[in-house]
């Protein structure tokens, strides 16, 4: 009989007879990992064009070999290239400065509020935005602060001046930021809040026995709490330093132009797919991702060093 | 003065709370107003819409003149069909091929469950690029297909591992016993696993869903054929971009002014969403997270 019995270890099975045994689990597993397999691992093979003069009509297998000849718009620091690169790093500086600690912010407010009616009913407001597409998003502001949004209406109808927020391509940065830190807030609130509840309140009690006032609890009782998930998280955010935002910015770059909107992956998209520039595009998605690979190793590295757990142990 | 104690921290004055109270009712005004214009807007009279130069917050009158041009079978109506199709045949398509893989790699002794495991969680740590990506999606034949909106993003990873620890949690017993009267792995699944994973299982969907619901990228790489395109990129394309919604593209001589035409068809996006999200908010904090902690 083949049959799992817990007297007999599974190990003095032999593969095959293993393998005919979880026949059923694995036909249940096979068209999960082949679409894994077929929409994660297989293109990766196909960043080989990266190293070819890609012809569409050709196909992958009989386009010329190029060597390194795509990568020279980053060694030779392309101005499109570095425009984007440029922009990209503006934009992650201004997310980690900006996006990253405003949860940590709403979660010490929402955790401090008394009344849970009141604490439950905000959240289910402030989670809302993270459920909307990012054509919404970019819709409603411009509705909110375009040339005829509610805002400019208002001043309109008050005669003051109006202010030019959308298609402005000096406030085009500030704009990705607001839009990111309207649409996520909420909702990356819920590790906070959950990593908020697991601290031992007799930790509150023994710093108010001993004249912490609210303050110094927050300093030296709240924030080691939140310690462990802070460093996590920014770990996760910057292995994807170099993504900020793809679909935010593809819709609303016609309207500020390339100049200040122009990152990596709108880039690659923009010379790859609609330029044909195939091989270049490749090239510089395929350095992206290593270099996001290398900052996730090296950032949990760092983290280790610093006796946190990371993302994943040794 | 009582002084009640939370989290051994005593209450704070009157003027402390009703300053977070402020805070907190700005953050949620900043959150709610647009939908509200959004909505208002999309059943204005035109009077007040032209009055106004916009945004509506307030309408005076009901009137369900756009909505009537929209769903009069034009380009609007057939983007609702698409995004309808994909949402519900990707959805069901993704839950059963997720939890397929999920129940496969929860049991415990599985003979490939260590090599399927770390496949699916390597898979998490990298994205595969734009550009090979699309080469991967034109070489199997799926560009300009309906397809090409649900094969690509079927399955998540991270679902699965979230499904396989709700899995793991079940109690062994069950399984057991249902493997003594001789059940096999179909049989164990479909008639034990399933029924006591239903607040995963609507967790997850729903996730699935909004993604599928809210695709656009996906639609503006793979889809050059407009006949195809879902909701998410006609918004794209009429309200984002300000293309012009005439009489040929509605399908109708009916036209109400661009503005509520075009909040009507915002309406139209968010709604389903609006709908489900009461569900999708009674499970997550639970469902979510347990999954992530143990994953």
């Amino acid at each position: 009989m083949l049959q799992r019995s817990k007297t007999r270890p599974q190990q003095q099975l032999s593969l095959g007879r293993r393998l005919l045994r979880d026949r059923v689990l694995l036909l249940f597993a096979l068209p999960g990992i082949a679409l894994i397999i077929a929409f994660h691992y297989v293109p990766l093979l196909g960043n080989v064009i990266a190293f070819k003069d890609y012809q569409p009509f050709l196909g992958i297998n009989a386009s010329d070999w190029s060597g390194w000849e795509n990568f020279s718009v980053i060694f030779n620091g392309d101005p499109a290239f570095l425009r984007a690169l440029k922009n990209t790093l503006i934009l992650t500086c201004l997310q980690s400065i900006f996006v990253f600690p405003a949860p940590i912010l709403l979660a010490l407010l929402l955790n401090s509020l008394f009344s849970e009616r009141i604490k439950r009913i905000a959240q289910s407001i402030l989670y809302l935005p993270h459920f909307m597409s990012w054509v919404i998003v970019v819709a409603l502001f411009q509705q909110m602060l375009g040339g005829s949004g509610l805002l400019n209406n208002y001043l309109r109808s008050h005669d003051l001046s109006t202010i030019n927020i959308i298609g402005n391509s000096e406030l085009f940065h500030v704009l990705l930021t607001s839009q990111i830190i309207w649409k996520d807030t909420g909702w990356a609130t819920i590790l906070f809040l959950a990593a908020l509840s697991q601290i031992d309140s007799q930790l509150y009690e023994a710093a108010s026995v001993d004249g912490a006032s609210r303050m110094k609890q927050l300093w030296h009782v709240t924030l080691p709490g939140l310690r462990g998930i802070i460093i996590l998280l920014f770990i996760l955010r910057l292995g994807d330093s170099l993504t900020v935002g793809f679909e935010q910015i593809i819709l609303q770059q016609q309207a500020v132009g390339r100049d200040v909107s122009e990152v990596l992956d709108t880039y690659v998209y923009n010379n790859g797919v609609l330029g044909g520039a195939w091989g270049v595009a490749a090239a510089v998605g395929l350095v992206k991702g290593i270099v996001g690979v290398i900052l996730v190793l090296t950032a949990n590295k760092v983290a280790h060093i610093f006796g946190e757990q990371g993302v994943y142990q040794r | 003065m009582s002084t009640r104690i939370v989290q051994g921290v005593p209450m704070p004055g009157w003027p402390m709370r009703i300053f977070k109270g402020l805070v907190l009712l700005v953050f949620c005004a900043v959150v709610i107003v647009p939908f509200v214009g959004v909505i208002s807007t999309s059943v204005a009279p035109n009077k007040q819409i032209n009055e106004s130069g916009g945004l509506v917050l307030l309408p005076k009158s009901i009137n369900f003149g756009a909505y009537e041009s929209l769903f009069a079978g034009g380009v609007v109506t057939r983007a609702l069909f698409v995004s309808i199709f994909v949402t519900i045949v990707g959805t069901l398509l993704s839950l059963t091929v997720s939890c397929l893989l999920a129940y496969a790699l929860s049991r415990p002794g599985f003979v490939a469950g260590r090599p399927i495991l770390l496949v699916v969680l390597f898979s998490m740590l990298f994205s595969p690029g734009i550009i090979p990506l699309y080469l991967t999606v034109k070489g199997v034949g799926l560009l300009d297909s309906i397809w090409a909106l649900i094969v690509p993003t079927m399955i998540s990873a991270f679902n699965v591992v979230v499904l396989r620890a709700f899995f793991m949690n079940l109690p062994n017993e069950l399984t057991e016993s249902a493997r003594i009267d001789g059940a096999g792995e179909l049989k164990t699944f479909t008639n034990i696993v399933l029924p006591l994973s239903k607040a995963v299982l609507s967790v997850i969907g729903l996730f699935y869903a909004v993604a599928y619901w809210n695709a656009f990228f996906s639609a503006l790489l793979y889809l050059n054929d407009s006949k195809l395109w879902p909701l998410q990129l006609v918004l794209r394309t009429y309200v984002i971009n300000d293309t012009q919604l005439g009489s040929a593209e509605l399908g109708t001589e009916l036209l109400p002014p661009q503005a509520s035409i075009q909040m009507a068809i915002l309406v139209v996006s968010i709604v389903p969403i609006l709908v489900i999200y009461p569900f999708l908010q009674r499970h997550f904090a639970k469902g979510v997270l347990t999954g992530a902690v143990k994953g």
